[in-house]
């Protein structure tokens, strides 16, 4: 090998320090992406000659304990192209306004001295608006400066506020993990002027709506190192690989460790390749099979055989041993109703709060008792919510009976109705007789009616399955119909799950991603094996437990971002709208479909459970369950000024006259009525997010009714006869938005379709926190250049915004005004009480009571000409009203205090804070993002030890349980955005969060309410197997159960779209995809480039070669919504009968136009969606279902059940 | 005896997640410039899958690596008559098709585009001829296609399987695909080296670090032919081939390649090997079933006194025996015999080695019903190599040179690996269940936790062991490096640049 030799001649190699010169950098700055992608990764950032080069991830990240695998590095294939964006071509470097708009302001300026008169001379005037509404979309940008945009906004922000009031004015930016304090720029300005804040973790369909009805909680879910921990993992409709990528390593490196990692999913995804078990489901028919699952646990785990740690967990930390009413008759059989409540037996009819106290039987005497935790005793007397098995009254010990087979009163024949055969069945189950006030009732325990639900054979009478291999509900052999595996496959999984779980202590987990949360019957998809589980003591345990990872939801330090993101240190209550309801309402797509049972399967003889959703939705916020902006059909500003004229001196008569003028009529609620001029939404402010492409469930809808431009939907409407109490008006109303500002780095599809396109820093230009689930520690944003050519950070942008408000207020507001707000029942307080019953005033059930029978009613002051100055300062409310997040009450005063200590200074700092002054009064600055970072770390729980130790003693009063103990060790660490430039620091043990992390044990929820007895949010306090809310019983949802997957010829997505033998009708699924984080770096080069330069239609290999389609061709997606065209990519991997689109492409990029629609531009992903609601989700009032923003309500769901006609494009046309 | 220094590399393929982000990492360093826009030094594969450039296996076509001619080895490239006599003629450069023709979008027109009647969109464009251009082909183009008609179908290595095998990985029971992420190998016999005519191929003494001198380069484009893994790249607006150059300013100055600090899977591991050169043409000519073997017998003992002389001897310090005695990849190549060379009848001796990845078990599909075949009883709950979804003939193809024996040992050390943990664990698997493992798998408790350790565990410190590279002496040669140190980056010289 004589010609092979090592070179180590000096001469030979000194070209050598060519890659080394490319290699050598200037500075490396600490930042992050801004992007709703759960990784929360911390990274270098490179800069060379003040140009930043490329990124690398951070590798400082303090380890967990000992025996977790670290962390690092943390960071993707999206991530590290990052770099792409900040001096490319797509990179937005200017403002910009479409022509026709901006033509028309200067002559309306030039006309009108008064700059809101200019503007609202324009929107008056419906030619114009209708001119510049059709081009939006349609090029014809022009750069413009930021001094004529800002007059612009701050003419018709104030003209919109007078004329129909601020609740017209609607904000949209998603996820405020990514990026707090950009997202609090906006909110805060909102907030300020009495606008809307528009929610978006529901509205995403990421809200898993199983987690507020069985825990009470939006969501909450271990970091992924407790993966490790768990020795049987399950993967359900993820793909880590594409959403969790720096997160992977987990699973690999606990395989390795001896767990068993199954993978349920219908493709073989890039996370199948990982498993030891593949279980490829039908798609959307997850829930039959852990239905049958439940079946196989329950029989021989809990019945067969008994497992002393499944028996223990049940009977202290769930709903199981629970008394639930029974009522109906031997003949018809019986139904189960709601828990018996305490204040119905004498023993206990005087307690407080006895009708939100519940009972289990007791073993030693024999007799129900009443445990503590449950809501009544969270709004009731300190220190007994808590989850001793304790009688509330004389704190004697409870024994709690789980099952009443051994010693029964009687066995009665209760009703179970099964979706899937529309079938009654009838089954034995043991009962008690209970004394009450009204007679002698039966009860059975929730465990008893949960046996008999699944049909486990106890050797009692009725339709039980004699085996496995019965055919009826809900067996191994009876899951096989609906999710094409066998029964064998299903039962040994079932045995080994709960195996696992009994040998580990409940090391058996689940993760879950977006794919299942998207189907019609969501919660109940996540019923499913959260049944399992529970009853197999599986949550609340490192290693175990529900882990659904959708959204970045977790902002760790929610407390105080959530004070100066709504600006609840100035004025309450924030204006948050639920967005799926607010777009199935303004966006008219309700008009687009019939009564709601058309699709969707209720029990016979429903109550509630009919008729249109609309309705339904105009019912639930009238009952106060759900928010709805604008609120009436006033101004509300103009109705306090006339109510004050006609006499209201104070602010109960103003809210008097408000409920007098409703109950009359004479003031009408905006849902009734949506389609109204004055009820329309008129500006919208969009940022950090693609609220009109991305996320737009019913994109062509958007372009229709919101936007007025083109759009492709051919859909018919069905509405009008339908709806019995909401006004059906013609026309639809086209084009309701006045104005679309969009404020964003790139020019995305929400950008090409606003009017004005604002420039903003990238990520790496600006300073921001960030934090996430997958990972226990916060970190920066950092700017490792100034923001580049005219952009500015988005806390900027709204300061600009505020001061341009400001400064013009005086010619719409010379002195502060009165504002109406209403606002619903909220979750967290002691609004959960508030509705027994479903009762509707508008109907004269009952009276109308604000903030127990309907909304709240507040008065409130806005001070148009302060925006600014109350923008850049804490205000005293912070002080005063402490702050509170996920129930938690935090005591404010002392820290506030410390910081007005602080000096007045010039410059933001990342170590000192400062001071500013107004009107002779001092308040801790936000002058500056670094300013409020900092202010957020300096209140955070999680953050500042002194906070934890304070909240954990308002805790113990609460809980009665000794808590401090939990923020001892931690007490004095204090963190500073300086300090984490530095390094990422690991979030402290917070009474705001279910998971203690104290000495590096990996964060879990719920660990540390089961460790420490700490109650759940719920009614009963308990996790809840069982929910009694009337509404669920309705809708045949109170047990877990398996409700069939919707009939696509039903839900009316293909009626008048072409279909012949050339096309096919798949099932449409668009799961997140490998190559951008929803849209963010679709148009990203690098990504483009590793894909196939468009994100392509996945469809089978035989399905393709039935419609003569072969890999790469162009092909169009179509329904009724509207129109995709795409490449195909063919591959056996994906099932027959569905096709991907993974989400989120844009239509930006390289879109050829639609031969179907007639040669117009195609669409993107969203283009086939609609938005629905499922109108189960709309319950409130009532325990852990009252409302909170991304809390609870309908999510954006239906994209699963989308179908959609694919079929070859016939001519490529751009 | 010849000792040197050799870093090398593994890949944990179980680990593999199929990101990218390592191509990245290389591209936005090394290969974000005129000329290089195809070029990814690190690429990621699905397999089964027909690669970049495609099918860049298949030797048949591309004439990559060396072949055993009687008791000599000769380059594929050259006939028995051919040689430096022949270098203008190089029939087997993959074109600008086989790897794919670069683009980019007229993203400017949704900036500037007048106001029309209908919503401007973004074309891609060709980055060679500035035209608009329909996209087929890219540089991850059968990216996750398993069970793809025309990709995964026409994988080479599935040549050794029967037609009933082929089909079956179309079909739902054995449907399956991985990942092969790749970079340059850093041959102990690199062909590339041998096939340049200019001699501006190299390797670099004190790490074995393969570079192609941008001084020296006449592109003759003989290295790009005769990589077998066509890890070598034209850039044709320098006229300078270029390849992966292992980060060595980043390694010179203790950081791990770009493309393994990034690895978010953390798969790879970096480490010194110490190998006797003399052995290379021996090793280079061992018979197929063998190359596996010859491959880990050149690596020597790093703690063998013998060895320890012999290199010192060498000029190798006592940092980099140090590095050597705590490489990472000597464990996985040497001491456990699991990770394993990537084709190695090219017979370049290729100095980057991965573990095999564990697949899920197979599948029986029965009257529209599909049943996981998982092998019966809690113990074997875990993993099977007999219901393996991948035939191991397969892997043989890749890893083993058809010898599937050696990827059998490596798959039946891991499971073992795994069942002793589990059992440690969890009490579902008896003491007999992993005795038997152990034995089966050739193992030992002490050897589990140690594969174990390194696998799930590690820090980046302890996957990246880089060994001290002696910055000092190496400069010193040419300059004292007091005075170096003043004139640091001011450089010597220009940029490569065509001269011709």
């Amino acid at each position: 090998m004589g010609w092979i030799q090592d070179l180590v001649d000096p001469k030979s190699r000194r070209w050598e320090e060519f890659y080394r010169n490319r290699w050598q950098h200037d500075t490396v700055v600490r930042s992050t992406h801004g992007v709703n992608c759960t990784g929360g990764c911390s990274w270098a950032v490179y800069v060379k000659d003040g140009i930043v080069t490329w990124e690398m991830q951070q590798t400082d990240y303090p380890l967990l304990e000992k025996g977790l695998p670290p962390y690092e590095p943390r960071g993707c294939q999206r991530g590290i192209s990052a770099s792409w964006y900040v001096y490319s071509p797509i990179r937005v470097k200017y403002p910009y306004i479409r022509g026709p708009l901006l033509d028309f302001w200067r002559k309306a300026k030039a006309q009108h001295s008064n700059p809101v008169e200019a503007w609202g001379s324009l929107v008056q005037d419906e030619q114009k608006r209708k001119r510049w509404q059709r081009a939006r979309g349609k090029g014809g940008f022009r750069r413009t400066t930021w001094n004529e945009v800002l007059e612009l906004v701050a003419a018709s922000t104030l003209y919109t506020a007078k004329k129909w009031g601020p609740d017209r004015i609607f904000g949209f930016a998603p996820i405020p993990a990514m990026s707090f304090v950009s997202y609090a720029g906006g909110s805060r300005f909102l907030q300020l002027i009495g606008a809307v804040n528009m929610s978006f973790y529901d509205w995403y369909a990421d809200l898993p709506n199983a987690f507020p009805e069985v825990w009470g909680d939006q969501t909450d879910v271990c970091e992924s190192a407790d993966w490790y921990n768990s020795n049987y993992i399950v993967s359900i409709a993820a793909n880590l690989n594409m959403t969790r990528t720096p997160d992977v390593h987990f699973i690999s490196e606990a395989r390795t460790n001896g767990s068993k990692f199954v993978v349920i999913s219908p493709d073989f995804s890039q996370v199948a390749k990982f498993s030891d078990m593949w279980i490829p489901v039908k798609a959307g028919q997850d829930t039959a099979l852990w239905m049958a699952v439940n079946h196989v646990i329950l029989k021989e785990f809990h019945h067969d055989r008994k497992v002393p740690y499944f028996d223990k967990y049940v009977k202290q930390y769930t709903d199981a041993p629970m008394l639930v009413e029974l009522s109906g008759d031997a003949t018809n059989g019986y139904t189960a109703g709601q828990l018996l409540r305490a204040n119905r037996l004498a023993h206990y009819a005087g307690v407080e709060n006895g009708e939100w106290k519940m009972l289990m039987m007791d073993q030693q005497s024999g007799a129900p008792k009443m445990p503590k935790g449950t809501v009544g005793f969270r709004w009731g007397e300190k220190g007994k919510w808590n989850l001793k098995l304790e009688d509330g009254l004389d704190d004697s010990k409870i024994d709690p009976v789980l099952s009443f087979l051994d010693k029964h009163d009687e066995v009665l024949k209760v009703g179970f109705y099964e979706f899937a055969s529309k079938q009654q069945m009838l089954r034995g189950v043991p009962v008690r007789y209970v004394e009450t006030a009204k007679g002698r009732v039966p009860v059975a325990t929730v465990f008893d009616l949960y046996m008999a639900h699944y049909g486990v054979d106890r050797g009692l009478p009725g339709d039980y399955a004699k085996s496995f291999d019965d055919l009826g509900p809900f067996t191994p052999a009876w899951q096989e119909q609906y999710t094409g595996i066998g029964r064998e496959t299903v039962t040994r999984f079932a045995r080994e799950f709960a195996r696992n779980a009994e040998l580990t202590g409940g090391r058996s987990m689940c993760i879950t991603g977006a794919s299942l949360n998207h189907w019609y019957s969501n919660g109940l998809a996540y019923r499913g094996p959260i049944n399992a589980m529970l009853f197999t003591g599986c949550c609340g345990v490192n290693g175990g437990g529900m882990n659904h990872y959708v959204g970045q939801e977790k902002l760790a330090p929610q407390a105080p971002w959530a004070t100066i993101a709504f600006a609840l240190d100035w004025t309450k209550p924030p204006r948050r709208q639920q967005s799926p309801t607010w777009h199935y309402v303004n966006s008219s797509q309700w008009r687009y479909e019939g009564d709601f049972t058309e699709y969707a399967a209720v029990p016979p003889n429903a109550k509630f459970a009919k008729g249109h959703a609309m309705d339904i939705e105009r019912d639930a916020v009238t009952r106060g369950w759900m928010p709805h902006y604008p609120q009436f059909d006033r101004n509300p500003l103009d109705f306090v000024r006339e109510a004050q004229a006609a006499g209201a001196k104070d602010d109960q008569a103003i809210i008097k006259s408000a409920v007098d003028q409703l109950k009359s009529g004479k003031l009408k609620f905006s849902v009734d009525d949506p389609d109204a001029e004055e009820n329309w939404p008129r500006l919208w402010i969009i940022w950090r997010g693609n609220a009109i492409m991305s996320s737009a469930k019913g994109h062509e809808f958007f372009l229709r009714h919101y936007l007025g431009t083109h759009d492709n939907a051919i859909a018919e409407e069905r509405a009008q006869g339908k709806t019995k109490k909401v006004i059906f008006r013609e026309p639809a109303p086209r084009g309701k938005m006045d104005l679309v500002i969009d404020i964003n780095f790139r020019m995305d599809t929400s950008a090409l379709y606003s009017d004005i396109v604002l420039p903003t820093a990238m990520w790496y230009e600006k300073n921001d926190l960030n934090s996430t689930d997958l990972h226990s520690f916060i970190h920066v944003l950092g700017a490792a250049v100034p923001p580049v050519w005219e952009s500015r950070s988005d806390w900027d942008v709204f300061k600009a915004f505020a001061k341009a408000v400001s400064d013009m207020a005086p010619l719409a507001f010379p002195e502060p005004v009165k504002d109406l707000v209403a606002f619903p029942l909220m979750h967290d307080t002691p609004d959960e009480i508030a509705q027994p019953q479903v009762l509707d005033w508008t109907a004269n059930e009952c009276e109308a009571i604000p903030g127990k029978t309907m909304p709240h009613l507040r008065v409130v002051t806005r001070d148009y000409a302060n925006v600014y100055n109350r923008y850049i300062t804490l205000g005293p409310g912070a002080r005063t009203d402490g702050m509170s997040a996920n129930g938690v009450q935090i005591h404010t005063e002392k820290f506030y205090d410390e910081l007005l200590q602080n000096p007045v200074a010039v410059s933001p700092d990342p170590r000192h804070m400062r001071c500013v002054e107004w009107n002779g009064q001092k308040y801790p600055s936000l002058e500056d993002a670094l300013d409020a970072c900092n202010t957020i770390l300096h209140f955070s729980p999680e953050t500042n030890g002194e906070v934890s130790h304070t909240a954990f003693e308002h805790e113990s009063e609460v809980t009665g349980l000794p808590l401090t103990k939990l923020a001892e060790d931690t007490r004095g660490v204090r963190m500073t955005f300086f300090d984490l430039t530095r390094q990422t620091r690991r979030l402290l043990t917070s009474p705001c969060w279910s998971g203690e992390t104290n000495n590096g044990r990996a964060y879990s929820a719920w660990t540390m309410n089961i460790d420490n007895l700490i109650p759940f949010r719920t009614v009963t306090g308990r996790e809840q197997l069982y929910i009694d809310h009337p509404w669920y019983i309705d809708f045949g949802e109170h047990f877990a159960s398996y409700k069939p997957k919707l009939d696509p010829h039903k839900t009316g997505d293909i009626r008048l779209s072409p279909v012949d033998d050339k096309s096919l009708i798949l099932n449409y699924i668009t799961p997140h995809g490998k190559w951008h984080i929803h849209s963010t770096y679709y148009d990203n080069l690098r990504m483009l480039t590793l894909s196939r330069g468009i994100e392509p239609c996945w469809i089978n290999d035989k399905d393709a070669a039935r419609i003569g389609i072969v890999d790469n061709q162009w092909v169009e997606v179509y329904n009724d919504n509207g129109v995709m065209v795409t490449r195909a990519a063919v591959s056996a991997r994906v099932q027959p009968g569905t096709c991907m689109i993974y989400h989120a492409p844009e239509r930006t990029i390289s879109m050829p136009k639609s031969q179907v629609r007639g040669g117009r531009r195609a669409g993107g992903h969203n283009s086939l969606t609609r938005t629905r609601i499922n109108p189960l989700q709309l319950a409130g009032g009532y325990g852990q279902f009252t409302y909170g923003f991304n809390y609870w309500g309908p999510i954006g769901i239906m994209t699963r059940d989308s179908h959609a006609v694919v079929r070859a494009l016939e001519k490529l046309e751009w | 005896m010849d000792i040197r220094a050799q870093v090398s590399m593994v890949f944990h393929l179980d680990k593999c997640i199929g990101c990218h982000t390592c191509s990245i990492a290389c591209k936005n360093i090394w290969t974000d410039r005129k000329g290089t826009e195809y070029m990814w030094w690190n690429n990621v594969e699905t397999k089964p899958g027909t690669g970049y450039p495609t099918t860049w296996e298949d030797q048949e076509k591309y004439k990559g690596g060396w072949v055993k001619d009687g008791d000599k080895l000769r380059l594929r490239l050259q006939g028995r008559t051919e040689g430096l006599g022949n270098i203008f003629f190089n029939p087997n450069l993959p074109t600008i098709d086989d790897y794919y023709e670069p683009w980019t979008y007229q993203y400017d027109e949704l900036f500037n585009a007048p106001e029309g009647d209908d919503q401007p969109t973004a074309r891609p464009i060709s980055l060679i001829t500035g035209k608009p251009m329909d996209i087929e082909a890219g540089p991850n183009w059968d990216d996750d296609l398993g069970g793809s008609p025309i990709y995964a179908s026409n994988d080479v290595n599935l040549e050794k399987l029967t037609d009933h095998e082929r089909e079956q990985l179309n079909e739902v029971e054995r449907l399956v695909f991985f990942y092969l992420p790749r970079i340059c190998n850093h041959c102990l016999n690199p062909s590339c080296v041998g096939a340049c005519p200019s001699g501006a191929i190299y390797k670099r003494g004190e790490d074995g670090i393969v570079l192609i001198s941008q001084e020296k380069c006449r592109a003759w484009r003989m290295c790009v032919s005769g990589c077998p893994y066509k890890k070598t790249y034209y850039n044709w607006s320098t006229g300078k081939s270029e390849k992966c150059i292992l980060c060595y300013p980043r390694l010179e100055t203790g950081q791990a390649p770009a493309c393994f600090h990034s690895c978010v899977g953390r798969i790879r591991y970096l480490g010194l090997l110490l190998y006797d050169a003399d052995r290379i043409q021996e090793t280079a000519l061992a018979d197929e079933a063998n190359l596996v073997q010859a491959q880990r017998d050149i690596i020597q003992d790093p703690f063998d006194p013998l060895i320890i002389a012999a290199a010192q001897a060498n000029g190798i310090t006592t940092q980099q025996i140090s590095a050597a005695q705590n490489s990472p990849t000597y464990k996985f190549v040497k001491k456990w015999g699991t990770a394993l060379p990537l084709h190695p009848e090219f017979r370049t001796l290729p100095q980057l080695f991965y573990v095999p990845p564990m697949l899920p078990v197979l599948g029986k599909m029965k009257d529209g019903i599909y049943d996981s075949s998982a092998v019966e009883g809690m113990g074997q709950m875990l993993n099977s190599l007999e219901k393996a979804r991948i035939p191991v003939r397969y892997m043989a193809s890749l890893f083993s040179a058809g010898n599937e024996e050696i990827i059998k040992e490596v798959y039946r050390k891991n499971i073992a690996v795994r069942l002793y943990k589990r059992a440690q664990r969890v009490k579902d698997i008896t003491a007999e269940e992993v005795q038997q493992a152990l034995a089966i798998g050739k193992t030992t408790p002490e050897e589990c936790e140690a594969i174990f350790n390194l696998t799930s565990l590690p820090t980046m410190e302890e996957r990246f062991v880089i060994p001290a590279m002696a910055r000092e002496e190496a400069i010193e040669q040419s300059l004292d490096p007091y005075t170096h140190k003043p004139a640091a980056g001011f450089g010597y010289r220009e940029a490569p640049a065509r001269r011709f």
